[in-house]
């Protein structure tokens, strides 16, 4: 089959590129930028408090990461647009079983610190109560296996810096049959809510405050507050998967883009995808990112009136 | 051969006091903490930064600060010539990573990270002189890329004697030519030279001249790199639209 020559980089799509090209007429006051080694401007304020990504040298404010300079009263703090998860208490994490070690799981979290999730502190299936015995330390891989996908929250940090997760809650626990998404870290919101039901989809997704997102079809026990994935071996329909797989490429472009993502950011490119009739494997093509940003200037436009 | 023309011309038609093009892409490795594409004329070098992150041997690691690997490779098709894979052991390798691990080293503030490791590797794609300088400037980007505090940008360049005349950031065949090449890296904001060699001696009365030229090359190319950092800020804050927060 003879294909037509064409010359490679003529069409190169550079998604970011494209997109701070669409996006720079939209009025955005954005905060000052600075970069590593630059003194941030402190002569408005009196007394300055050094927060994150600055140090202080000859009574000057220097940033000492790149990013975008944040001010709450006194305190002066530059936060950079990325950077490695580094956990906080009470985050929802999503993350991979690394290790069965004596009383406790090594989970990868891809975060700065060691995490572990002890014995103690899951619940057992069936909210049996447990019995500390030798046997329980045995039988530790019938909870979570070296590979399992896992949702928890972080319990605690500790003074040497390693973080304690727990699961001790009917929501957290084992996953299944779904799609994991990686994305940056950076890009999740602390929210009140990282469990959502996205219901005219019938999907539900876990944002990960470590850049883990967990996509699912909806279970019928999730409306008593059950995690979907506490049942195994469930039959999925053909609706359900392109379902999921339509929320999880919307994740992946907006993670293409840089852009946040919340529930209503991926409602928001569902909604454009399906009435522009894209299908699921088509999202990621250039053609619907270009409509996708299209849409988005025309939202920022408005919602900035 | 001749050096520097009657003109004042150097072999690839630059002034002795100019630097070659310089070009960068940051971020070229989404699945990197950070990741940057450095060029400097025909030398071109990749870097990538993972951590910080849990020390992969945990004897290594030190209860109060971060510890800084370095991995540096040449490929194979880098150089005029395709030659044999240098092994991993090699002394030049080593000096090399070594030189740019400790230039690191006092750049990153890893007291903020107890036990924790940075991971740098450098890969040098195109071979075209001032090898170390583009790797460390690789470096910087990369780690700036990453979000990792740093004490000041860290920016290097080398500058060499041939001809009795100083000239800046050297190509390859300058490198070859009979003088000496030093190579130099500075914390342009705190005015601080971090890294000095020399690949041969150096009379004391050029060496002044030499790396005060260097000096301000290092300047140059802060500057550029400074620049390119903003952009890139700019550019991902203007599309994640952080106003609208």
């Amino acid at each position: 089959m003879a294909r037509e020559i064409s010359i490679r980089g003529e069409d190169e799509f550079d998604v970011l590129t494209v997109a701070e090209a669409a996006l720079r007429d939209v009025p955005n006051a954005l905060p000052d930028i600075v970069c590593v080694g630059d003194t941030i401007d402190t002569d408005m304020q009196e007394g300055f408090l050094r927060g994150h990504g600055t140090q202080v040298i000859h009574n000057k404010l220097i940033a000492t990461v790149c990013g975008l300079v944040e001010r709450v009263n006194k305190l002066v703090s530059v936060r950079p647009l990325q950077q490695r998860y580094s956990a906080a208490l009470g985050d929802i994490v999503i993350g991979r079983v690394a290790e069965v070690a004596g009383k406790r799981w090594k989970i990868d979290l891809n975060a700065r610190q060691d995490v572990a999730l002890q014995l103690s502190s899951v619940d057992l299936p069936g909210g049996a109560q447990r019995r500390r015995t030798a046997e329980d330390e045995i039988n530790m891989r019938s909870i979570f296996q070296e590979g399992d996908l896992i949702s928890a929250e972080v319990q605690s940090l500790h003074a040497d810096g390693s973080i304690a997760l727990h699961t001790r809650s009917a929501k957290y626990g084992k996953l299944s049959g779904g799609q994991a998404v990686t994305v940056s870290p950076n890009l999740i919101k602390r929210q009140k809510q990282h469990f959502n039901v996205l219901a005219n989809l019938g999907v539900e997704i876990i944002l990960g405050c470590n850049g883990m997102i967990w996509v699912a079809p909806q279970a019928e026990s999730s409306k008593n507050g059950h995690a979907a994935s506490s049942m195994p071996n469930r039959t999925i329909t053909p609706q359900q998967r392109s379902a999921v797989c339509r929320v999880a490429n919307a994740v992946r472009i907006l993670a293409l883009l840089n852009m946040l993502i919340f529930p209503s950011s991926i409602l928001n490119v569902c909604k454009v995808s399906s009435e522009a009739g894209t299908d699921a494997a088509k999202m990621l093509q250039s053609e619907f990112i270009s409509s996708f940003l299209q849409d988005e200037v025309q939202r920022r436009l408005q919602e900035s009136l | 051969m001749e050096f520097v023309s009657p003109e004042g011309l150097r072999l690839d038609g630059r002034r002795p006091k100019e630097l070659r093009a310089l070009r960068c892409q940051l971020g070229p490795l989404p699945q990197a903490d950070g990741s940057a594409l450095f060029e400097m004329g025909n030398t071109k070098v990749i870097a990538t930064v993972y951590g910080p992150k849990v020390a992969d041997n945990r004897s290594q690691a030190l209860h109060d600060r971060a510890i800084v690997k370095c991995d540096y490779a040449e490929a194979a098709f880098s150089t005029g010539n395709r030659r044999q894979r240098r092994g991993r052991g090699d002394r030049k390798t080593t000096e090399l990573a070594s030189t740019i691990r400790s230039a690191l080293e006092h750049t990153i503030l890893l007291d903020l990270f107890p036990r924790a490791q940075i991971g740098v590797s450098v890969q040098v794609l195109q071979v075209d002189g001032s090898v170390l300088g583009a790797c460390i400037n690789a470096a910087m980007l990369a780690l700036a890329n990453a979000g990792i505090p740093l004490r000041d940008m860290i920016a290097a360049t080398t500058a060499g004697y041939l001809e009795s005349t100083p000239l800046l950031d050297l190509n390859f065949l300058e490198t070859t030519g009979a003088g000496p090449e030093v190579t130099l890296a500075l914390h342009p904001n705190l005015d601080k030279v971090v890294v000095l060699t020399e690949d041969s001696t150096i009379a004391a009365e050029p060496f002044e001249a030499v790396t005060e030229l260097a000096q301000q090359g290092c300047k140059a190319v802060a500057q550029f790199m400074r620049a390119q950092l903003l952009q890139h800020v700019q550019t991902i804050a203007t599309v994640r639209g952080l106003a609208a927060l």
